[in-house]
């Protein structure tokens, strides 16, 4: 832990440091282990610190120094498996975690597909993926930087009114993984992050909205400036909404709404969903589910990007694939433990998809507004309504009515609704305005027809 | 630690420049077990602990957290917490209050309540239960968490207060098939207790045929309607509706800083007359209760709408302080290494008049929700969503074919006003709540009776 007045600046520029550290940590527990008489074991350590700072309506508001470690232990004896973590790296404390996990490990039922991944499948040299890009920011400087954001914000419009702060925050990680057949992985990554949340009002009453920009590398961080008046053009933009009429219309996914709406499907053809029995995509692998041109792809290796990685949780190299290519299911999305309970080898995706892109027939995204016509474009949603047993999806959404291919009016209390098998199928243009600040990474999209429900 | 070390780092909160300076030291453990495919095949447990330092100075707030409660990193947090008021002289800690609270549950460790067999043979006596249920159900997932945390508060205010919170929960979800056609049931409770109460297999089976009857039943479901419509809400966890619909919106936080739908309206009518709720965290047992918050202030029943007219929000501290007033008990956080924030207790409507058998009669077409997933609320412009995971075509006054589930949508203030009976049949949930806020999650509970709003819009796929 750091504080303000210098020391700070040496911790969060040094957690590289960390990571011999973490390596050894994880090589005596990987022996704890041994001696207690694990025929496998699995580690994971993680060190993280930071800063972030919020400033609110001008002020200073807060001022926050994290610093975490976690440590987390899979035990195997033979077909049996226990699980333990503890923040605390005292050796009497990794002593007592592996030993909670070992009583686990005592009573749970055997099953015949857990265990490591292949040894064979570990990367022997891991890519320099380009991810630790530290931040010299100290508490004052981030200060300065969200008044700039903040006050941008309040400056573009005399509407906005209120404010629920601008941040600026600085993290550093270190992930360390190894394993008893003697692979250890490490990498160290930065994160670093500018937001802004505003308030505008008119005699129709409130609105809230937000922009936020984040990269590896601060240099690739949007001005923090230009935040703060996208969160104010969005929040000003969305003033006097209206409801609009119940019925079947075409509805365009901005792309941040894009990405959790490609989101379900990963989770439908995700193994746990299959071997569970539990995704309205069951079987699906060799099938066409959606749209005959729409890709969804990963690139585990791309540099200097949010989502890469290169290996899984399970140690396994991670590696570019499709896994629905032109509307067909080519991949499902495995770990080692759900590859064994479909027959199937692992695709190095324990933990999820890295950087996965949606891909397919493109338009500008004024044409894809034009090509709409009428209809809605949706620029939030909420709530939890997707079934992923069914594909029943029903959200609340908020956003813009499009008439004659342009924004008529905002929009707001209704909800769309419809079936995901069918949603997928209906794809019919994606935008050309990808969002790359996440882990899916995915342009505005076109829905031929749902169901709103508004007067 | 000992006292001389502890007074000194106390010293170094206490300044004329910071309102309030505190020590929150928290011991957590957690221990699961799950069963998938009618073997218990993981368990895990986890330990965390460490103190989490804060300084308080007007609206300005300076956090830090150490994982480490012996060493220098306590000093560091506090370091780095105090930086946050630039100048002040050190002053005397004020004297020591001991916090007196009238405990709201037994102080043990639920996780040793069970022999790890037992807790093993739980779950394969429920998995047994639900697939001798029904010949349909085809996957069981039984999973039983406990959890044991011990907490130790001191701040400049002389506020002294420790706890120690036991909390179980035993969940069950059940796939069912028929003709290719597959959903999913799930039910599950818990609270602040040790294993006993859930290991009674009267509970634990009960949760099973839950599970199973709400699967069975969406299996037959036609699709849900689309538009406005009036919709009758059963009692329990339907209650999510008020946490919500105003539970959100009565946070202090949002209050203080004008961002709320229901901001400078004590006083004013937000709710039809029928409506009381309130926040009750003293409540015995209940997954939602504390006997001290995260701040060492002891809980209670706070009244946040009576008789429809706005009454008060919830407080921690920080906001209290700024709006001059006390802090409700409502002071809550994730654990030390999050900030607190004023949080939800046992949020509830008190029961009305109406027999519920009435009020489905009362309706000529609409919808019965009996059970919901979760919620969501933007608090600023006051809309929120609620997803049915059960429910009813009501025609010509009485309840008839299932409808698949869909979402709730409307404004907490004028769905409020729309609420035209309430019945006489409250109930709280069987707890299993938890409340997400700027990142953290709290254990909570709600609870309603049934009640019929007039209009709310219903997000099906069919459009009459």
């Amino acid at each position: 832990m750091g504080t303000a007045n210098g020391d700070m600046d040496k911790d969060i520029t040094d957690i590289r440091g960390s990571e011999a550290e973490l390596q050894n940590l994880v090589e005596d527990i990987l022996s704890e282990a041994r001696r207690q008489g694990a025929s496998g074991a699995e580690v994971s350590a993680s060190a993280d610190a930071g800063l972030s700072v919020a400033v609110r309506r001008g002020e200073l508001e807060t001022v926050e120094f994290n610093q975490d470690r976690g440590f987390g232990i899979t035990l195997y004896f033979g077909q049996r498996k226990g699980s333990a973590s503890t923040s605390d790296s005292s050796l009497p404390a990794i002593r007592e975690t592996v030993q909670a996990a070992a009583n686990i490990a005592r009573h749970t039922q055997e099953d015949p597909c857990n265990g490591l991944a292949d040894a064979k499948l570990m990367p022997e040299t891991l890519p320099d993926l380009d991810l630790y890009h530290p931040w010299l920011l100290d508490p004052a400087a981030a200060e300065v930087m969200a008044l700039a954001c903040e006050g941008a914000g309040f400056a573009h419009d005399g509407r906005v009114v209120n404010s629920e702060g601008a941040q600026v925050s600085s993290q550093q990680s270190c992930r360390v993984y190894g394993n008893s057949h003697g692979f250890i992985g490490s990498y160290s990554a930065t994160r670093h992050g500018v937001s802004c949340v505003l308030i505008a009002e008119d005699e129709n009453g409130m609105q809230r909205d937000y922009w936020y920009t984040t990269a590896r590398d601060p240099a690739g961080l949007e001005d923090a400036e230009h935040v703060g008046t996208e969160a104010a053009r969005r929040t000003v933009d969305r003033l006097s909404p209206q409801k609009v009429k119940t019925g079947r219309f075409p509805v365009v996914f901005a792309p941040n709404m894009a990405t959790g709406l490609m989101g379900h499907l990963l989770g439908a053809i995700s193994g746990g969903a299959q071997y569970r029995k539990s995704s309205f995509l069951l079987d699906s692998r060799g099938s066409s589910v959606a749209a005959d041109h729409l890709t969804l792809a990963e690139q585990p290796h791309l540099r200097n990007s949010i989502g890469a990685a290169a290996f899984d949780g399970d140690g396994v190299a991670t590696c570019a694939k499709a896994f629905v290519e032109r509307g067909t299911v080519i991949n499902y999305v495995l770990s080692s433990y759900s590859g064994r309970r479909l027959d199937m080898p692992t695709t190095g995706n324990a933990g999820g998809v890295f950087n996965l892109t949606v891909s397919g027939r493109t338009l500008p995204r004024d044409e894809l507004l034009r090509t709409m016509g009428r209809g809605l474009y949706v620029t939030e949603l909420m709530g939890q309504g997707v079934n992923g047993v069914t594909g029943d999806y029903s959200r609340g959404a908020s956003g813009f009515w499009i008439e004659n291919g342009a924004i008529a009016y905002p929009v707001d209390e209704i909800t769309i609704a419809g079936n995901l098998k069918e949603i997928y199928r209906d794809v019919q243009y994606l935008g050309d305005d990808l969002d790359t600040r996440g882990n899916i990474r995915a342009p505005s999209i076109l829905v031929g027809s749902m169901t709103l429900a508004g007067t | 630690m000992d006292d001389a070390r502890l007074d000194r780092l106390m010293g170094r909160l206490s300044s004329n420049a910071i309102d309030l300076g505190e020590l929150f030291f928290q011991h957590h453990r957690v221990e699961s077990w799950s069963l998938e495919d009618g073997i218990v095949k993981d368990g895990s447990f986890s330990v965390d602990r460490g103190v989490g330092v804060r300084a308080v100075s007007g609206e300005k707030t300076g956090f830090a957290y150490a994982e480490d409660i012996q060493l220098s990193g306590l000093e560091n947090a506090t370091e780095a917490a105090r930086s946050i008021a630039r100048q002040g002289q050190e002053r005397q800690v004020r004297a020591w209050q001991p916090v007196v609270a009238e405990p709201r549950y037994v102080p043990e460790d639920p996780i040793a309540s069970l022999s790890d067999t037992e807790k093993v043979t739980l779950l394969r006596a429920v998995d047994e239960e639900a697939r001798h249920l029904d010949p349909r159900v085809k996957e069981v997932n039984v999973r039983l968490t406990a959890s044991h945390e011990t907490i130790l508060v001191m701040a400049t205010d002389g506020a002294l207060a420790g706890d120690v919170r036991p909390l179980v929960r035993l969940d069950v979800s059940v796939i069912v098939e028929q003709a290719g056609r597959r959903e999913r049931g799930s039910a599950g409770g818990g609270g602040r207790h040790d294993l006993s109460v859930v290991a009674d297999r009267m509970f634990a089976f009960e949760l099973a045929r839950e599970a199973v009857r709400m699967a069975l039943i969406n299996l037959e479901a036609d699709p849900a309607p689309a538009g406005p419509m009036t919709v009758v809400l059963g009692s329990g966890w339907p209650g999510v509706l008020l946490h919500e619909a105003v539970g959100h919106g009565l946070e202090g936080d949002f209050n203080r800083k004008g961002s709320s739908a229901f901001s400078n309206r004590v006083g004013e009518q937000v709710a039809s007359r029928l409506c009381t709720v309130v926040d009750d965290g003293s409540l015995a047992d209940r997954r939602g209760s504390l006997t001290v918050d995260d701040e060492g202030t002891p809980t209670g029943e706070t009244v946040l709408i009576e008789n429809g007219i706005l009454k008060g929000y919830m407080q921690d501290k920080l906001n209290a302080r700024l709006m001059n007033t006390q802090s409700s008990g409502n002071g809550r956080r994730q654990g030390y290494a999050h900030p607190t924030l004023p949080r939800m207790t046992n949020t509830f409507m008190r029961a009305g008049d109406h027999d519920p058998a009435e009020i489905i009669a009362s309706v000529r077409r609409g919808i019965f929700a009996a059970n919901f997933g979760g919620g969501q609320v933007d608090i600023t412009s006051g809309r929120f969503v609620f997803s049915a995971t059960e429910a009813y075509l009501i025609e010509d006054g009485k309840v008839t074919r299932p409808i698949r589930g869909a979402t709730l949508i409307g404004n907490g203030p004028e769905v409020m006003n729309r609420i035209s009976m309430v019945g006489n049949d409250l109930q709280l949930d069987h707890g299993v709540g938890v409340c997400g806020k700027e990142g953290q999650s709290v254990p909570v509970g709600v609870g309603q009776p049934t009640l019929k709003i007039d209009e709310v819009t219903v997000g099906g796929t069919q459009t009459s």
